[in-house]
């Protein structure tokens, strides 16, 4: 059966992809001719562009798997029909305000949220109706386990439904805690102002791995036909999850001159986690298998492509980690690559799995339907190119830093690196390219009519 | 892991969260000049650092965009005029914005707040043999 809301959300989540692709090779461009396009798009406008274009499509993915898989668990529909169509209606008003915004430069400038800050109170009303539909479809859950005495309270609960409970939590403070800069006490301060900034930028973005982690698990249950998310490993990797977004944004601030301590502790978390999820891996990989042939094959090749950017980020995030090391990577593009890894790489991948399992599960899509054809090779295009784009950013980040340590002016290393620039720019026409294979066959309106 | 358990570690973390943040927002920085509080003009500055949405290509700490220069310690390197020059009529790559003169001398002042706070460039910090760094100038 259909899940309309799931498949609304996916449709708006795939437009955003292509947009934030899109967009993100339109800023790559003006690396090359900063003056391109500066009358109709400029670069203050495209960035904030391109970046809200993302997190639109990681949450509405995120979201669009939530809204299909806990019915599906609870073995009942929602709490409030009417609260998850408030919910879309909101998010996507919401959303053309912040486009509106940008194309009149009303900005509110700060980092990732450039929008106005008036315009994160429907962002908050909107998570909450999401908040009040999740945890109440939960709790009559719980109720009506407990009144049929099925022995609810001795079964081990699927971490995911964990991953997503605290991670919606998460994202609710941490979204509040970024807008602390409204009271005095906090924007007074420029170095605590800018430590509350990537403190809760980290935790926001752990709040949504969380989200997206969970959703990996469930899929990967789905698909192995095990039970993964109940075993001790599915639950290190929740723990350690909301350990990261607790405290491992501190790996950003080696060069504020914030209390020490505060660095400590990022350098300290920063390593053992590293360590702990090297090992978890290793582990992880042994637990998914081939799916029998055919079944449910674009899920599983998104999932094994997300566990190789997970091993190539971990690579980065090593070196990022060490502040003798931190100090010639930060402000440098080896921080965009590793965002785009974590971004396009990790959660892209899961979360492209999850739509590709919903679609399949809810026979949208069927694996002989010639459009998959397209899709699978748009899914080898995208990752070739990907890694291709990613390598280009490390070289950029490195030979940025070299520069930068010889004492070079910004403007005469921007000049050198220009040939990789215009890599840049060719392997994310190539990534734009790969994305649309992927995403243009499922979007055809024939597979999801939802507007009939 | 049982519901009861796994609910009770939840909360601890929820709680470590919500504790741990505080002591964040009320730790003092490593130097006076650090904490030093941000005056009027500064202020004004640093809004209209925010309506043009200076972030999306210039970085303060490492924090922002990369296609322009981290702006932490512009003032002292460059000085307030050459400044003042570049935002007023552009530069290669830095658009004029059209930034209003009295909009200039806010930034102006927000910049070198920002300056006196501490230094950014990796050229101003070394390594001790634990692997943490420090700024040359505070040693």
């Amino acid at each position: 059966m259909k899940n309309k809301i799931s498949l609304l959300f996916i449709y708006l989540s795939l437009i955003s992809l292509l947009f934030a692709v899109l967009l993100g090779c339109l800023a790559s461009f003006q690396y090359i001719y900063p003056n391109a396009l500066t009358g109709i798009l400029s670069f203050q406008m495209l960035r904030p562009l391109h970046v809200s274009m993302v997190i639109a499509w990681i949450f509405s993915s995120a979201l669009a798997g939530i809204y299909y898989y806990l019915p599906k668990i609870v073995n009942r529909p929602m709490y409030s029909k009417k609260l998850t169509y408030f919910h879309l209606q909101v998010f996507v008003i919401t959303g053309l305000l912040i486009l509106y915004s940008y194309f009149t430069k009303s900005f509110g400038g700060r980092e990732y949220w450039a929008f106005p800050p008036y315009l994160s109170i429907p962002i908050l009303v909107s998570w909450l109706f999401l908040i009040v539909n999740f945890f109440m479809t939960l709790l009559n859950y719980v109720l009506f386990s407990l009144s049929e005495n099925t022995g609810f309270m001795k079964t081990r609960i699927p971490v995911y439904i964990w991953m997503w409970s605290v991670g919606i939590l998460f994202f609710f403070f941490t979204f509040i805690e970024s807008y602390l800069w409204l009271i005095p006490y906090f924007r007074e301060n420029i170095v605590r102002d800018i430590m509350v900034q990537w403190k809760s930028y980290g935790s926001l973005v752990g709040s949504w791995n969380l989200l997206v982690y969970g959703t990996a698990l469930y899929v990967m249950d789905k698909i192995s036909g095990k039970s993964i998310s109940i075993g001790k490993m599915a639950y290190f990797l929740f723990f350690l999850g909301l350990t990261n977004l607790i405290l491992g944004w501190s790996h950003h601030l080696y060069i504020l001159p914030t209390a020490k301590w505060i660095r400590y502790v990022g350098y300290a978390i920063s390593m053992s986690e590293l360590l702990i999820l090297a090992r978890m891996i290793w582990l992880w990989k042994k637990t998914i298998k081939p799916p029998e042939k055919g079944k449910y094959y674009l899920p599983y090749l998104f999932l094994i492509s997300a566990d190789f950017w997970i091993i190539c980020n971990l690579v980065l995030a090593i070196i990022m980690s060490v502040p003798a090391l931190n100090i010639y990577t930060h402000g440098t593009h080896i921080t965009v690559a590793h965002t785009m890894g974590s971004t396009i790489g990790i959660n892209s991948m899961i979360l492209l799995a999850s739509i590709f399992y919903i679609l399949y599960d809810s026979k949208i899509i069927l694996e002989e339907d010639k459009g998959m054809q397209v899709s699978k090779k748009g899914f080898w295009i995208m990752n070739v190119s990907f890694f291709i784009f990613w390598i280009n950013l490390i070289i950029i980040g490195v030979l940025k830093s070299y520069y930068s340590f010889k004492g070079l002016h910004h403007q005469q290393i921007m000049n050198l690196l220009s040939p990789y620039f215009i890599g840049f720019f060719i392997t994310g026409i190539c990534l734009f390219i790969g994305v649309l294979c992927v995403v243009f066959p499922i979007l055809n309106k024939k597979y999801f009519n939802l507007f009939s | 892991m049982s519901i009861f358990r796994s609910l009770q570690t939840i909360l601890i973390f929820l709680l470590f969260y919500f504790i741990y943040s505080f002591f964040i927002y009320t730790q003092e920085a490593e130097s006076i000049a650090a904490n030093k509080i941000i005056t009027p003009l500064a202020y004004e500055g640093r809004l209209v650092f925010q309506k043009y949405n200076c972030i999306s290509c210039h970085q303060l700490y490492g924090l922002g965009g990369y296609l322009g220069t981290d702006l932490t310690n512009v003032i002292s390197k460059k000085g307030a005029y050459y400044v003042s020059a570049v935002i007023k009529n552009g530069m290669l790559k830095m658009p004029n914005l059209n930034v209003e003169d009295k909009e200039i001398i806010a930034l102006i002042e927000f910049l070198s707040f920002v300056d006196s706070s501490g230094v950014s460039p990796v050229i101003e910090f070394e390594t001790e043999w634990y692997g943490i760094i420090t700024p040359k100038t505070k040693k």
